[in-house]
């Protein structure tokens, strides 16, 4: 008798003959999460997965917590593994449930049964597990129609499994399932979101992170490490690259027009993510930016950012409001680690008034009159890496 | 055993924290390794314990010409400042409602204030002037016979001025209030003459992590016959003014930092320290001092207009000097300090401070001036 996690599979079902693969990322997915609380069993049978501790000192509530952040599960729940013996499946639901059983008043008990040796059907193990809940919890009364709480029973091949109600996945689909894709963090609330909300559409990250020491700080680049820890909760692994940036912030600060700062600094970002990209094999880039948010944010820059790259730049965010974006920072658990006020602060390369609406021909202009191709191919070799979630 | 790498290193920020020395830090380890007792347990190896307590306190009391059952150990400066705030206007309430301070005051003595604060206590912060200088006359303005808790620190941390504590004090038994008086004398214990007797005051603050010795001990001086409630509860130690187990092996490494104190010689090193750094200040054009010349000398505080605290600091650091921006425990926010001062905002966002111990030489101060021009010739400025 033990406790195991049974995961009920998400979109993957949809996903045709490709669905094989799917499954076998997601398990490998929840096994390299999983593998740090201890040995288990992972086997799979009709679209459900079940995660069995093969040691009775296994954490569950943290294994489930765990699985809660792995994408591609849509819902999942926790149940007792019992010996296929009516008079044990019984007996184990009584004392199994009596926390659940004792905050509601009304249920009924579903039944399942895959193995069709088992000498009772679906409806009879349901009357007998019922009517022993009933006598046993003589405040219940069975509501088949609209029950506060359902009671599963299944008897599958190796086990009979007793639950009640389901948890709430991460949903999404299976990270790696669609490629990687280099996502440009800085330590603000908005990136770490934009990387989640990638990630839980199957891409693998890594992560680009740029520093301008002495004008940021060593701990804002530390906090960005952090915010990716708690990112890698649901994307999994992934490397960090710090790139240098200084000389190329105080070569824009000395020979562009203030107005367009901000504007070709997100150029020489994304023209350096690209160089990383193409050598890391990652397919696309990610940004945190929302239409509208900040200058650097207007369509008409953004035009002028992506000119910079061939790749295609995914922004999650675009449609959204900063109030909904907090919103998912919260629940990803972000949020607080983002408002730490180590943020670049570096006030000396933000522009007044900024220019909301550049044009191309005259960015480009300024930017090949300054020349940065010597200090980009400097950046890129003086990359740092460091491992998140390892 | 570590080393410290004295020839790539230049430690300014000495207000913030210190090196322990070595006696501080060999007298922990033989406390932790062999003499672990607890001083509370009846048999020798408690008594042995005990006795580390009881030297601690006998050599602290000595340097404020005190007695040893004036002294409690706390965890730090900022739990004796709590203790002096809570304690002294628990216990005093009935007696009145009101509450003198300063605005240049630690945060450790503020915060708790503004809690009494919001519970009713009527509070005066008196304001310094341009120097950071605190009044006589507000002194004397602030108290009245409802005056029941005075705090006044004796070197502001930020800026180094000397604070008129005796003052207070005086200005206590002319308007009779039946007030506590407090100081926080952090930063001016083991760097100039502290007498709790001959300042008049009741309850004073040290802390043993400025003085080289280490972090996690500091002590409240408490007047004879003073009362005052404690902050936590749970034991029979310290009087049960301070109860639970007693941090023996920090207690004793700070009294062993205490009897490094040599008060004449490290004041006369600093000086010259201190002079000379101004002297270089002075000369490079766009630095305004923020300190008054009458400062302590182990603090200088001063602004390069233009470059903001955060970037040269970090520009120093990795140059291998370590300095403040304002206040250590004030990061990305102008300091309060500051801006009571009434310093523009552009003043106040470059503000450095550099803070000296005996150990610092001229050397350092000459390599400190030349790594501070580089910083304003390179630095890129808001246009």
């Amino acid at each position: 008798m033990k406790e195991v996690i049974l995961i009920k599979l998400g979109e993957i079902v949809l996903k045709g003959l490709n669905r094989r693969t799917f499954e076998d990322i997601l398990i490998k997915n929840i096994k390299q999460r999983i593998k740090p609380l201890g040995k288990f069993e992972i086997s799979i049978a009709q679209s459900t997965v079940c995660v069995e501790p093969l040691s009775d000192d296994i954490d569950i509530d943290e294994v489930s917590d765990r699985i809660g952040h792995v994408f591609g599960i849509v819902a999942y729940s926790r149940a007792l593994a019992v010996e296929k013996d009516m008079n044990t499946i019984i007996s184990s639901a009584v004392k199994y449930l009596e926390e659940t059983m004792s905050t509601t008043s009304t249920f009924k008990v579903e039944s399942k049964r895959s193995d069709k040796k088992f000498p009772l059907t679906s409806p009879q193990i349901s009357a007998e597990v019922g009517g022993a809940l009933l006598t046993r919890y003589s405040h219940l009364t069975v509501d088949v129609h609209n029950p506060e709480t359902v009671v599963t029973v299944e008897i599958r091949d190796k086990y009979a499994y007793i639950r009640s109600g389901v948890i709430k996945g991460a949903g999404g689909i299976p990270t790696g399932t669609s490629g990687k894709a280099a996502i440009l963090i800085s330590g603000g609330i908005d990136s770490p979101v934009a990387a989640y909300m990638m990630a839980k559409r199957g891409l693998v990250l890594e992560g680009i992170h740029f520093a301008s020491p002495p004008y940021t700080s060593e701990r804002a680049e530390q906090k960005v490490a952090e915010l990716m820890e708690i990112v890698s909760k649901y994307a999994g692994r992934m490397i960090m690259i710090t790139v240098p940036f200084t000389k190329l912030q105080e070569k824009l600060h000395k020979d562009c027009p203030e107005e367009l700062f901000t504007i070709i600094m997100r150029r020489l970002m994304m023209k350096i993510s690209q160089r990383i990209s193409e050598k890391d094999d990652c397919s696309a880039l990610i940004t945190g930016e929302s239409l509208g948010q900040v200058a650097s944010q207007t369509l008409q820059a953004m035009v002028c950012t992506d000119e910079a790259a061939d790749m295609p730049v995914f922004r999650p965010l675009i449609g959204m409001d900063k109030a909904d974006i907090i919103e998912i920072s919260r629940k990803i658990g972000t949020f607080e680690t983002s408002i730490q006020p180590y943020e670049d602060c570096c006030t000396v390369f933000t522009p007044k008034h900024p220019r909301t609406r550049p044009v191309l021909k005259y960015v480009l202009e300024a930017e090949r009159a300054a020349g940065f191709d010597e200090l980009i191919e400097e950046a890129l070799n003086n990359l740092k890496v460091t491992k998140i979630g390892f | 055993m570590g080393v410290r790498d004295h020839l790539r290193e230049i430690y300014f920020d000495n207000s913030a924290t210190t090196a322990v020395c070595r006696a501080a830090c060999d007298k922990a380890y033989e406390v932790m390794y062999e003499n672990y007792g607890n001083a509370a347990s009846l048999h020798s190896k408690g008594m042995r314990a005990e006795n580390e307590i009881i030297t601690a306190k006998k050599t602290i009391a000595d340097m404020l010409s005190a007695d040893k059952n004036q002294i409690y150990f706390t965890s730090g400066g900022t739990e004796a400042n709590n203790l002096a705030v809570f304690g002294a206007c628990n216990s005093r309430k009935k007696l009145g409602n009101r509450i003198v301070t300063t605005q240049i005051e630690h945060s450790s003595v503020l915060e708790p204030i503004k809690q009494l604060e919001s519970q009713g206590f009527e509070v005066i912060y008196i304001k310094p002037d341009s120097n950071g200088h605190i009044s006589e006359k507000d002194i004397l303005e602030a108290v009245n016979d409802n005056t029941v808790f005075v705090s006044i620190m004796l070197v502001n941390n930020e800026v180094g001025t000397v604070l008129p504590v005796l003052s207070a004090s005086k200005a206590i038994k002319q308007k009779k209030a039946p007030a506590l008086l407090h100081c926080d004398a952090v930063q001016a214990f083991g760097k100039m003459n502290v007498k709790p007797s001959k300042l008049g005051v009741d309850l004073l603050t040290i802390s043993s992590h400025k003085i080289h010795g280490p972090k996690g001990v500091g002590a409240l001086y408490i007047k004879k016959g003073v009362h005052i409630t404690p902050l936590i509860y749970g034991g029979e130690q310290q009087s049960k003014i301070r109860p639970g187990t007693e941090n023996v092996p920090a207690i004793a490494a700070f009294c062993e930092a205490c009897k490094e104190i040599n008060l004449t010689g490290s004041n006369e090193r600093v000086s010259v320290l201190n002079e000379r750094l101004r002297n270089h200040l002075k000369e490079i054009e766009g630095v305004v001092i923020n300190s008054p010349d009458d400062a302590s000398p182990y603090i200088v505080n001063f602004s390069v207009l233009g470059i903001r605290s955060e970037t040269m600091l970090h520009f120093l650091a990795m140059n291998g000097i370590f300095v403040s921006s304002g206040s250590a425990c004030a990061k990305g926010k102008p300091s309060y300090v500051l801006t009571a001062m009434g310093l523009e905002k552009v003043t106040a966002d470059s503000a450095i401070r550099v803070s000296f111990c005996k150990n610092n030489t001229v050397e350092e101060v000459d390599i400190f001036a030349e790594a501070l021009k580089k910083g304003i010739a390179t630095l890129a400025r808001a246009k």
